[in-house]
């Protein structure tokens, strides 16, 4: 399996017509759902290979001796404002604008120039004719527009749209940035988490989200497991949060490891703008913004790994980055988990479903079959005892369509969307 | 009965329930012994976390996020290891040794680790019971996890099966061979593990260019652990920047290059401690001890005292 293929990031864009990947190669490849078509009626739209692209190379700072990684890290559109599609890639250091426009139509019979693009003599035309249009095959160009490079010392972990639709915030493990659309050489700097003395550091940010709706409101969550919601009208630099949540820590369950399992690997806000849903490496959380001394739900993903931690921490794998998302209802919530299982929570009537991604398992258009792992000694037929889930299979990115029931899960180099069973 | 901290949990299979109505002296005997298990974890859970935030064969920049939480872990367990007293006695014990073979007294426990993980990083992988991570990191990142796992198999072989088991070798015991660039010293190792036996050959027919390689990147150890646990000292406050080191960057926004510091080692002195002394610090079983270094007998001392303090 080549490397560079592992994804990193899986986007829906507004309308859910198109969705993004982005790999470790740093290239980007984009989807676009066929329109349902008479022929075909139970072929509900499929996505199809749109556009592909080269989004970022690798790169070496020379005064470090470092390389940068050209692995993208997140993707995040914009709200589309014609008939270009636009979006945001980032790597571990710069931030890149993509403007993705199609061409299905080319121009015929110009005056001045020929066919083949050569000038005409002038003294040659003798009359004047409309240039008509006619079709092409579809062809569709990716250029990068604008380029935000230089302003973050360390890796890149969220970048996230704002309302406004003119700026967006971008978060490495120790500064928040705000930048505007259209300009590129400065940004603003509105968290900053750097101690004065770095042995001092004990807490970095590990994802940060602009509200939905309020414009002047951003939450960022840290590797203490502790989200600040900050107002940018209150300050310019906003260390000091207006809201802090934090959940009391279970003093039953408390071991070396609880701090890292406390880590926040994703936040992501509600589409209502109400809650935001944070996960840590064994559950995933929803949090009511006016509450801030719990959450008001908790789901477990994994809990049969709570006694494998030392394990988990021996192999790294305890430092996995789980993202989470919601439909577009807010009704229900995804993450996923190792062995190509992902897990899916109905908020209103708290069922839960694990299923998997893998080919082996699914036949195509074959409806998935809801997985168990099993925890305690005796294991059932078809149960998966946690001794046999492959660690190195992990569902780390899925994204949810933004109006309907159409899943993307990004399993290691693959790429699987399932939808909703069609009546 | 129970000291404080045994509430903490390395893993639920540590737990082991003392039979009511036994001896007194059973009791206070398991007692004692769950909290050495308890202690040797720990110290092996230490070790571990020590080894992972070495940043030799690098490339890419680490996760500073990963390399924060296991210097928490690190402090926490020092935390701990403080009230319990036994870092007092490890850091007095080292230094003590430290001063024997005639090092520097204000480097840390940690950089003796350090310092030698990188033979084990050449070491053959042992089976684990988790499968290799391939993890979205970097190459380097691999490498390092596959050095992580040669050096920590024991650990975690120990540490997810039932604890009643005694724990017959631990990560420090991995470290029972004497590191390449003591050059008197060649592939003898006094170690009963074959597993070390075999690592111990192999490294050692590395080379002059390994040694060299190795000789850089446990300098960049040293400094790297000596930022990034500057707050971990306890007897010597952290040693004085390098003066012509200040000099050379003093035009440079000192801000930019403090991750710089943190992340890649910039000043060398190669540490030549006594690398066995974290091992018999903390083991039951017998240190492999060679007769090389002057600090060996004091070391057979201290490994004495520690068994009698540890072990009872």
């Amino acid at each position: 399996m080549c490397k560079a293929d592992i994804i990193s990031t899986v986007e829906f864009n507004y309308s859910g017509e198109l969705l993004a990947t982005g790999d470790k190669g740093g290239r980007v490849v984009i989807f676009q759902r066929e329109q349902e078509s008479k022929n075909r009626p139970h072929s509900r739209g499929e996505y199809n290979v749109y556009s592909t692209f080269q989004s970022h190379e690798p790169e070496f700072d020379y005064l470090k001796s470092l390389e940068i990684e050209e692995k993208i890290n997140k993707i995040r559109w914009l709200p589309q404002q014609n008939a270009a599609h636009s979006l945001l890639s980032t790597n571990d250091k710069t931030i890149k604008l993509w403007k993705i426009s199609q061409r299905d139509k080319r121009a015929e019979g110009y005056n001045l120039k020929d066919e083949d693009g050569r000038l005409r003599d002038p003294f040659r035309i003798t009359s004047l004719r409309v240039p008509v249009l006619l079709p092409m095959d579809r062809m569709v160009e990716a250029s990068p527009r604008r380029i935000f490079a230089n302003a973050h010392t360390y890796h890149i972990n969220s970048i996230s749209v704002n309302s406004d639709h003119e700026t967006y915030l971008s978060a490495d493990d120790l500064r928040v940035n705000l930048w505007h659309l259209e300009i590129t050489d400065r940004s603003f700097n509105i968290v900053d988490i750097k101690p004065a003395n770095m042995e001092e550091l004990t807490e970095v940010i590990t994802a940060a989200e602009c509200h939905p709706h309020q414009c002047n409101v951003f939450v960022y969550s840290s590797s203490k497991g502790t989200i600040r919601l900050c107002d940018m009208r209150a300050a310019a630099l906003c260390d000091r949060q207006s809201k802090f949540f934090e959940e009391p820590e279970d003093p039953s369950s408390r071991s070396f490891f609880s701090e890292i399992i406390s880590s926040i690997s994703d936040v992501k806000f509600s589409h209502s703008g109400r809650y935001m849903m944070t996960r840590d490496y064994l559950s995933v959380k929803v949090w009511d913004l006016n509450m801030e001394n719990r959450p008001v739900e908790t789901y477990q993903v994994h809990e049969y790994l709570r006694s494998k931690l030392c394990s988990l921490y021996e192999n790294d794998c305890i430092f996995d980055k789980f993202e989470c998302c919601w439909n577009g209802a807010d009704s229900a919530i995804m993450t996923g988990s190792y062995n190509n299982f992902f897990r899916m929570f109905d908020r209103n009537t708290r069922r839960d479903v694990t299923l998997e991604a893998s080919r082996e398992n699914s036949k195509p258009r074959a409806i998935l079959k809801a997985r168990k792992v099993s925890t305690g000694g005796k294991r059932k037929k078809d149960e998966i005892s946690v001794d046999s889930l492959d660690f190195n299979k992990k569902i780390l990115h899925t994204a949810w369509h933004p109006k309907e029931n159409v899943i993307a899960v990004a399993a290691t180099n693959n790429l699987y969307i399932f939808q909703d069973k069609i009546n | 009965m129970f000291p404080k901290g045994t509430k903490r949990k390395f893993s639920d299979s540590r737990e082991e329930p003392v039979a009511g109505g036994e001896d007194v002296n059973q009791s206070s005997l398991a007692a004692v012994r769950m909290l050495s298990s308890y202690s040797l974890q720990r110290q092996s859970l230490l070790d571990m976390s020590l080894i992972k935030l070495q940043l030799c064969h690098m490339l890419v920049e680490p996760n500073l996020c990963r390399s924060v939480l296991i210097a928490n872990t690190v402090r926490q367990i020092q935390e701990e290891m403080t009230q319990d007293g036994t870092w007092q006695i490890m850091t007095q014990a080292l230094s003590a040794a430290n001063a024997a073979a005639q090092c520097s007294a204000d480097r840390l426990v940690a950089t003796e680790v350090l310092c030698r993980q990188t033979e084990a990083a050449q070491g053959e992988q042992v089976p684990k019971p988790f499968p290799v991570v391939g993890s979205e990191g970097c190459p380097a990142e691999e490498v390092l996890e596959e050095e992580e796992e040669a050096a920590a198999a024991e650990v975690g072989m120990t540490m997810s099966t039932v604890s009643p088991q005694a724990p017959t070798s631990y990560l420090p015991g991995t470290f029972g061979m004497d590191p390449c660039w003591e050059e008197e010293e060649t592939g003898e190792d006094d170690d009963d593990d074959d597993e070390e036996e075999e690592e111990d050959s192999e490294e050692c027919g590395s080379g002059s260019e390994g040694e060299e390689r190795e000789r850089d990147s446990l300098v960049e150890d040293t400094r790297t652990a000596e930022q990034v646990f500057g707050t971990f000292e306890i007897k010597n406050p952290a040693p004085s920047p390098d003066p012509a080191l200040e000099e050379l960057f003093s035009d440079v926004d000192a801000s930019y290059y403090d991750l710089d510091t943190v992340l890649t080692g910039m000043q060398s002195v190669p540490k030549m401690g006594p690398y066995d002394l974290l091992e018999s610090l903390s083991s039951h079983g017998p240190s492999p001890l060679s007769s090389s270094t002057s600090c060996r007998s004091d070391l057979n001392e201290l490994d004495h005292i520690m068994e009698i303090i540890v072990g009872s």
